[in-house]
């Protein structure tokens, strides 16, 4: 760890990785009592990477976590009643009681977009979000994290091979915490570094040791910063490892004891704490402090969630479609003039040009051939038999399909239409 | 002819007249791209090349690289991005070069695109569009009617026109609409057929079914390219003295319960034709919807004219033994009526 960042940063890293540490403690007790409806996932040991890379961003960048970025959703502001009620499906949740653990987010004040179950689906989703952005001048950024299991699927190729060409400012960080539930991660990927998978996609990437807090920030910083200056997507690998089993259910005895302990000793609270102490940044005192505001905050924290009311069972029926308006007001917040994107100035010359080449034609026109399944002209094919189909009125009657009243010998394709490939 | 609109790089804008079922929908996406700069269009070779069919020709040159864009082969970013694009206040129009390649994106659509208004309360502005259906020699990869995957996703609409007003129509209220909506364009109408499209600005209700042609002996429901089949079938039935009435459901998803019963009280029989295979398909649920609905109204069966419960096979003469045709629609028709 090095020493760089300003007092106020420093104690901020430990504030939040305190303060994830301790909302997943405090679930992980309602968890015993029954209070939490579904499975209970933990980022015991990974708290730097959540925290770290989140804390990179700014209030306008956009984020989407995973399972076990609750330090990032913290980072991000949200509450940690929210995150309670999210595990509790109180009806004052995000979603209301409709989905549970992280899967909630906010498009509208804190940038957050909720995941869903299927890994990778975010890394398409953020691509987009990240392009938009640019597209509607705010300079923003958009993050989201990765196991190393579910950097195998191919959402993770598609999605990023798009960033890429499209050069979208997002940020992609691949936690490699050598275990997806009971698969070595050397049975998911035949390499050394999962770092390595940005060559095929021509981005850069970064490796960092995902217990250490200020590295972590350090270098997601510096690629926050580079995706927003039109660099393209950059992917960071975050080595740690995951303490506890897949979930709650998990007991993971298939993690050999001794790795466990290696890890253990490479706690990242604990050599965050050794580090700012070392460095007089962090005193007795100050840690007592913080742990009480912890400590307050949380309990008035539970308490409102615990006593939030489940959902009333109807609720279940409502919200499948946007209504319109009323419902949600759509807009885009541009931050670039429009005139940029509309005719006249936004008009191209549309050809491909080939450096050292030149330029190809522009589409053929109108009469132009196009793909196999039509190959009859519309005024040969139309021209007489189609009427009006104004205003719901009976439609235009079509060429009659070649099948229904010719008589079609086996073997004898209709002449009228030949496939064309 | 006169160069349909979009083309060039100053486009002269002429919309309206009498147009191909393919050029009323380059007409909406042109429109729609015109009056709001947050619709934009992705797809696979939807910008330089205009789309393997030409649908989105001279989108490009008017508006340029950030709004039309060429994407990697890659149907579940596309829809993926599409998605994020949404959540930031844009409307983007993703067109999948053949509808068949939409399942590759089937877990995006079903999981992500449609589940997030309910779940988290993030409407998902957005259109996916594509050439569908068969009778055109694509085979069994360019060839399908997928729709009935997406009508059993609640959160989606899902859309399956057959005139070019309808098709204009319906997919600038898609492009309107809060929510993702699946456009099916069946292929074999894109040049075949022909017809006027008003110069104003118009939309058609999404939702909403519509009469073709009114009847009294028995009702005859169907859309996309088997419409056509259908009125053709209940001209020949007219000169038999059946008088068929024909619905043309345009959505299929939300169904217009009320167009279908309003006419099967009145005609007391239903034969419902689809493209769609047979097991599965929304003759399904329209009989459901009647049994529960209209018990006492029918005189007869529900009948069924369907493709074959098989993939669509490449040779004309499979294909064609596949597909549901004027003559079976006429002969079903024929034998519900006598009950
Ligand atoms: C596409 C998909 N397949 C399977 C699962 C079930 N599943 C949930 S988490 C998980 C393991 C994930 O491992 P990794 O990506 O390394 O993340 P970690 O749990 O280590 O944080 C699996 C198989 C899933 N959620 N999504
Ligand atoms: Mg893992």
């Amino acid at each position: 760890m090095k020493k760089e960042l300003t007092r106020r940063q420093y104690m901020d890293l430990y504030y939040y990785m305190r303060l994830n540490r301790a909302v997943e403690d405090m679930m992980v007790k309602l968890f015993r009592q029954n209070k939490i409806v579904g499975g209970l996932y933990s980022s015991l040991g990974q708290e730097a990477i959540s925290v770290g890379t989140a804390y990179a961003l700014e209030k306008k960048d956009w984020l989407a976590p995973m399972i076990r970025n609750i330090g990032a959703l913290l980072v991000k502001g949200v509450r940690p009643r929210d995150i309670f009620m999210q595990h509790m499906a109180k009806y004052d949740s995000p979603t209301k009681g409709k989905d549970g653990t992280s899967h909630f987010g906010d498009l509208d004040d804190l940038h957050i977009v909720s995941p869903i179950s299927m890994l990778g689906d975010l890394i398409p989703v953020m691509t987009g979000v990240a392009m938009a952005g640019r597209y509607l001048g705010q300079k923003t950024v958009a993050m989201t994290w990765i196991g190393d299991g579910g950097s195998s699927t191919g959402v993770f190729h598609e999605g990023l091979n798009f960033a890429a060409t499209q050069k979208a400012p997002f940020v992609l960080i691949l936690e490699n915490n050598l275990w997806a539930y009971s698969t070595p991660v050397r049975k998911q990927v035949p390499l050394e570094n999962l770092a390595d998978r940005a060559k095929a996609y021509g981005i850069d990437s970064y490796i960092v040791d995902g217990n250490d807090i200020v590295a972590v920030y350090s270098t997601a910083k510096e690629a926050v910063e580079r995706a927003r200056a039109g660099e393209g997507p950059i992917l960071i690998e975050a080595k740690s490892f995951r303490r506890m089993g897949h979930a709650q259910h998990d007991p993971a005895e298939y993690v050999p004891k001794e790795m466990r302990a290696y890890w253990e000793a490479r706690d990242p609270v604990a050599l965050y704490e050794r580090f700012l102490l070392g460095e007089k940044l962090l005193d007795a005192k100050n840690k007592e402090e913080i742990e009480d505001k912890i400590d307050t905050l949380l309990a008035a924290e539970r308490e409102f969630a615990e006593h939030s009311p489940m959902p009333p069972p109807e609720f279940a029926e409502t919200g499948v479609y946007c209504t319109g308006d009323d419902c949600h007001k759509i807009r885009a917040k541009w931050e670039r003039p429009i005139a940029e994107v509309t005719p006249p100035r936004a008009s191209v010359k549309g050809v491909w040009t080939v450096p050292g080449f030149g330029s190809g034609k522009g589409s053929g026109g109108a009469n132009a051939p196009i793909h196999f399944g039509d190959t009859q002209p519309a005024e040969h094919a139309a021209g007489d038999d189609a009427k009006s189909a104004n205003g719901g009125k009976p439609a235009a009657k079509m060429a009659t399909k070649a099948t229904s009243k010719k008589n079609v010998k086996p073997g004898t394709p209709s002449a009228s239409k030949k496939a064309r490939r | 002819m006169p160069k349909p609109n979009g083309a060039g790089p100053n486009g002269s804008v002429s919309n309206g007249g009498q147009v191909t079922f393919l050029e009323a929908i380059k007409q909406a996406m042109f429109e729609e791209m015109e009056r709001d700069p947050a619709v934009i269009l992705m797809g696979e070779d939807v910008g330089v090349y205009g789309g393997a069919f030409k649908t989105s020709e001279g989108l490009l040159e008017r508006f340029g690289w950030e709004r039309v864009i060429d994407t990697p082969i890659s149907e579940s970013a596309i829809i993926g991005a599409a998605c994020g694009m949404s959540y930031c206040g844009l409307r983007p129009i993703c067109e999948m070069q053949f509808i068949d390649f939409i399942v590759c994106a089937f877990n995006q659509i079903t999981n992500f695109v449609a589940k997030g208004h309910y779940l988290w309360n993030a409407p998902a502005p957005m259109v996916i569009r594509g050439p569908s259906g068969g009778g055109v020699h694509g085979g069994p990869f360019h060839s399908a009617n997928p729709e009935m995957y997406f009508v059993h996703t609640p959160g989606l609409k899902v859309i399956y026109p057959s005139t070019p007003y309808d098709a204009k129509g319906l997919l600038k209220a898609a492009v309107r609409d809060n929510n993702p909506v699946l456009f099916f364009e069946h292929k074999f109408l894109y040049r075949r057929i022909k017809g006027e499209v008003p110069t104003e600005d118009y939309t058609v209700p999404i939702g909403k079914a519509v009469v073709r042609r009114e009847g009294k002996h028995l009702t005859i429901i169907s859309y996309a390219a088997m419409m056509h089949t259908s009125l053709e079938a209940a001209e020949a039935l007219a000169e038999e003295g059946i008088e068929a009435e024909v619905i043309d459901l345009r959505t299929l998803l939300p169904l217009d319960e009320e167009t279908i019963l309003n006419s099967v009280k009145k005609t007391n029989k239903c034969l419902v034709v689809h493209e769609d295979t047979r097991t599965g398909g929304i003759a399904g649920e329209i009989a459901a919807i009647l049994f529960e609905k209209a018990f006492d109204d029918l005189d007869g069966p529900l009948v069924r004219v369907t493709s074959l419960d098989t993939p669509v096979p490449y040779a004309p003469t499979l294909e064609e033994h596949f597909l549901p045709n004027a003559k079976k629609v006429f002969s079903a028709a024929k034998e519900l009526a006598r009950y």
